[in-house]
This record gives C-alpha cells, structure tokens and sequence, in this order.
C-alpha cells in the first residue's frame, strides 16, 4: 500500500512537472466543444438540447488523447519493468496508475465538463445529473482506459489500436452518461442510468486494477 | 540421511531453462546455480540471449522450457519470492523529469531499505555526491548509470540481476560497480549479471556462463 502511494505520489508530481502536456485533454476538450455551435448552428434550443450528448462525446475523446502515455513513459525508461519485479502486489500499483490518470485527466474533465455545458446553454437544473454521472463516468474511462494501455504498451506505434480496443468499450458508459444529462433534462428521471454507471464504476474498482496487472505482465513480455 | 549429509540448497537455481520466441530458439538447456556470495557473468555475443536469459530469471518473461527454484523451492511460472531480487536493465528505470534523489527515495518505497543504507550515502557510494537534486534528464549516460547503481545498493535484496552493469560507465565507475559486487557477494548476497567480454570484472567467487547463441 506505501508503494502504490509513492507510485501516485511520484505520477502526480510528475504531471506537475509536465503540467503544460497535462493541460492537453481539456484544451482538446475545449475545442472540440467549441466547433460543434459552429457546425451545429447558434440556435440555443437544439444547442442545449444535445450538450449533454456532446459534453459526453468530448469528454471520452479527451480521455482517449493521454492514455497513450499512462504505460508508454515507464515501459521506455524500464520503469515498468522494476514494477513488475519489486515484489509488490502489481493490482495495487495498477490501482495507483489508474488514480493518477484520473487525476491528471478525469477529475479536470469532471469539473470543466459543465462548463462546456453551460458555455452550449444546457438547462442549468441538469448541470448536477451531469456533474454526478461525470463523477461516475471518469474513473470508468480511466480503468478502461488502462487495461487497454497495458496491453497496447508492448507496440511502438499503438494510437489507432488504443482507440479502436477502448472506443467500444467505453461505449455503455457513454450511453448511461449521455442517458442520464437527457433523462434530467427531458424531466425523466437520471437515477437508473446513474445507478448502472455507480454499478460498473463499484465492479470495475475491484476487477480493473487486476485486469491491468495480468495486461502490464503479458505487456512487459 | 542427516542435515549435514545434504548441503544447503542454492539461492537461485535453474535446471534446463529455455525460452523460444515464435518457434525461434533464444536459449535452451541453461543449468546455473548462485549461492549465497557467488557472482555468475553470462557472457555472450551480441544477440546471444543475454538479456533475455535475465528477463526470465526476474519473470520479466516466462520460460518455455526447465524450471527455477530459489532456496531449494521450485518456483511456479512467472512466480518469484517478493523482494528477493534487485534487477538492473539496459532501461534504468529512472524518471528523467525527477532528481537522482526523488528517483532513489521513490525505489526504497518500492523495493524497500537495506539496513543502515540512506539515499544520500547510495548516491555518494556511486560517485554522485552533488547531483542529488539535479534532474536525471541534464547527467550524462555514466551519470544515470550510476544513479541507477545507487538504487542497487538502497535495495535489501539478496539477489542481484545486472543487464551489462559495466556499460556507459568510465573506468572509476566500473571500479565502483566492482565494489559494489564485491561487498554485495562478501555480505552473504549473490550476483548474476551479463557482458559482452570487453571488461573483466576481478572477484573472488565468480562464474561464467557463456551463451553461444543458436545452442539447437
């Protein structure tokens, strides 16, 4: 359990250092959300009819954009390799590398997400069913995210591969979280879609950081 | 039979190991045995396994062939006895973004503290006094090497798995990691580490293993 802490700790102070590579995702973020009114059209209407639906898209694109480099910098410098081989449990490591992802990339994206909405005129009475199923949503993505990153980490060249293995699997969480925004906001009621992300986000919290460890191995072979 | 008939078992051992990559055959039929204060230097060709014979020995890979034991205990596949090896790569394992400090504390966490050893007294140990706090990305490659060296000498663990420590490092480094596998083997530890043969380290209780490549 120190280790993982030190393994955050270290992550952590490492996106510090490299704050400026950190802010990528939300900038993507930001200008993805800004060219949908420019292709969309300005009427507030159908803009505030479907933020919620972009907010999502764009949040798990932005996502997408730093998995790449969860695994990538520690498996070129051998760092991953002292990992696997110092002897401690490797789920709990994972765990910690999972929890700098989403720290570094979920919980900005958590916090900006209704800015964006706000910014395309999303009903204000929707913007906590959004906050909350962002809440939900991003250590999803992030889990996802890194078992798929483990076990593209072994090829030099994995951007579209990534993409390709962790787009579908982000697909239900996309669903329930655009599901809910608009059940809120069509004056249905959010709490079953956000009840099935807080049920995958609690089997994920268990099963993702062993899926990871088993994927960092069959990586580092 | 009585305890002093059999002897004790070896550290680490291996009997008939062998690893093949999609049906090509890096290795095969390697027998090797460390005991408490042996050095053993797989020595090798360009190509020749060496790397890959110490990726399965840390479990970095699996073998698909022979098995491993460790005090007498035959290890499982992929399985090793926590914190009983200490592995130095060609990759150092060392965050250029950190300093040669914030890299050594972050591995004692990891690996845990050698009695009586500090991070500061590591870094002097391998050279570095003066660099604690300059990041890892501005030192040379002898520099990183060594900062690396010092992680070694921070870990409590028995066993040593050393991909080419002689490499990068001038002719006091190489003394240094000399030293250092002196004083490790003399404190009861035991050292396996590849070279190509363009250096020959000078220690008391050392073994060569020599791979020859394609051994089919």
């Amino acid at each position: 359990m120190a280790a993982a802490l030190a393994l955050l700790r270290r992550d952590l102070l490492l996106l510090w250092r490299q704050r400026a590579d950190a802010l990528n995702p939300l900038l993507f973020a930001l200008m993805v959300a800004t060219l949908f009114p420019l292709a969309l059209g300005p009427e507030a209407q159908m803009l505030a009819r479907v933020a919620g639906g972009i907010v999502w898209v764009t949040v798990v694109l932005a996502s997408l954009l730093s998995l790449d480099a969860l695994f990538r910098g520690d498996a070129d410098d051998g760092s991953l390799d002292q990992l696997a081989t110092c002897g401690q449990p490797l789920a709990l490591l994972a765990g910690a590398k999972m929890l700098a992802h989403w720290i570094g990339t979920g919980l900005p994206l958590t916090l900006v997400g209704p800015l964006l909405a706000y910014m395309l005129g999303i009903d204000l009475a929707t913007v906590p069913t959004l906050l909350l199923a962002l809440a939900l949503g991003t250590p999803l993505l992030s889990m996802i995210g890194a078992c798929c990153a483990a076990l593209t980490v072994a090829m030099r060249r994995s951007g579209i591969l990534l993409a390709l293995l962790v787009l579908p699997l982000t697909i239900p969480v996309l669903i329930f979280g655009a599901g809910a925004v608009d059940a809120a906001g069509t004056g249905g009621d959010p709490s079953a879609p956000l009840l099935f992300l807080a049920a995958g986000l609690a089997l994920a919290l268990p099963l993702a950081p062993l899926g990871c460890a088993a994927a960092i191995r069959i990586g580092t072979a | 039979m009585t305890a002093f008939d059999s002897p004790a078992p070896p550290l680490f051992a291996a009997r008939g190991l062998g690893f093949s990559r999609d049906s090509e055959i890096i290795f095969s039929q390697v027998d090797l045995d460390v005991g408490s204060g042996d050095a053993l230097v797989i020595e090798g060709a360009n190509g020749a396994g060496k790397t890959t014979l110490l990726r399965v020995l840390a479990g970095l890979l699996e073998q698909t062939e022979g098995t491993l034991s460790w005090q007498g205990v035959t290890l499982a596949d992929g399985q090793r006895v926590a914190g009983s090896m200490a592995v130095l790569g060609h990759h150092l394992g060392l965050k250029g973004e950190l300093t040669p400090i914030e890299n050594l504390r972050f591995r004692v966490a990891l690996g845990g503290l050698r009695h009586g050893m500090t991070p500061a007294i590591a870094l002097r140990s391998a050279g570095l006094e003066g660099y604690a706090d300059v990041p890892l990305r501005s030192l040379s490659a002898g520099q990183r090497k060594r900062t690396a060296l010092a992680a070694l000498l921070l870990s409590p663990a028995a066993l040593w798995l050393l991909d080419e420590p002689y490499a990068n490092l001038d002719r006091e480094g190489q003394r240094v990691v000399d030293r250092m596998l002196e004083t490790h083997c003399l404190r009861g530890g035991a050292a396996i580490f590849s070279s190509h043969g363009l250096f020959t380290p000078a220690l008391s209780r050392m073994h060569t293993l020599v791979l020859s490549g394609v051994t089919a």
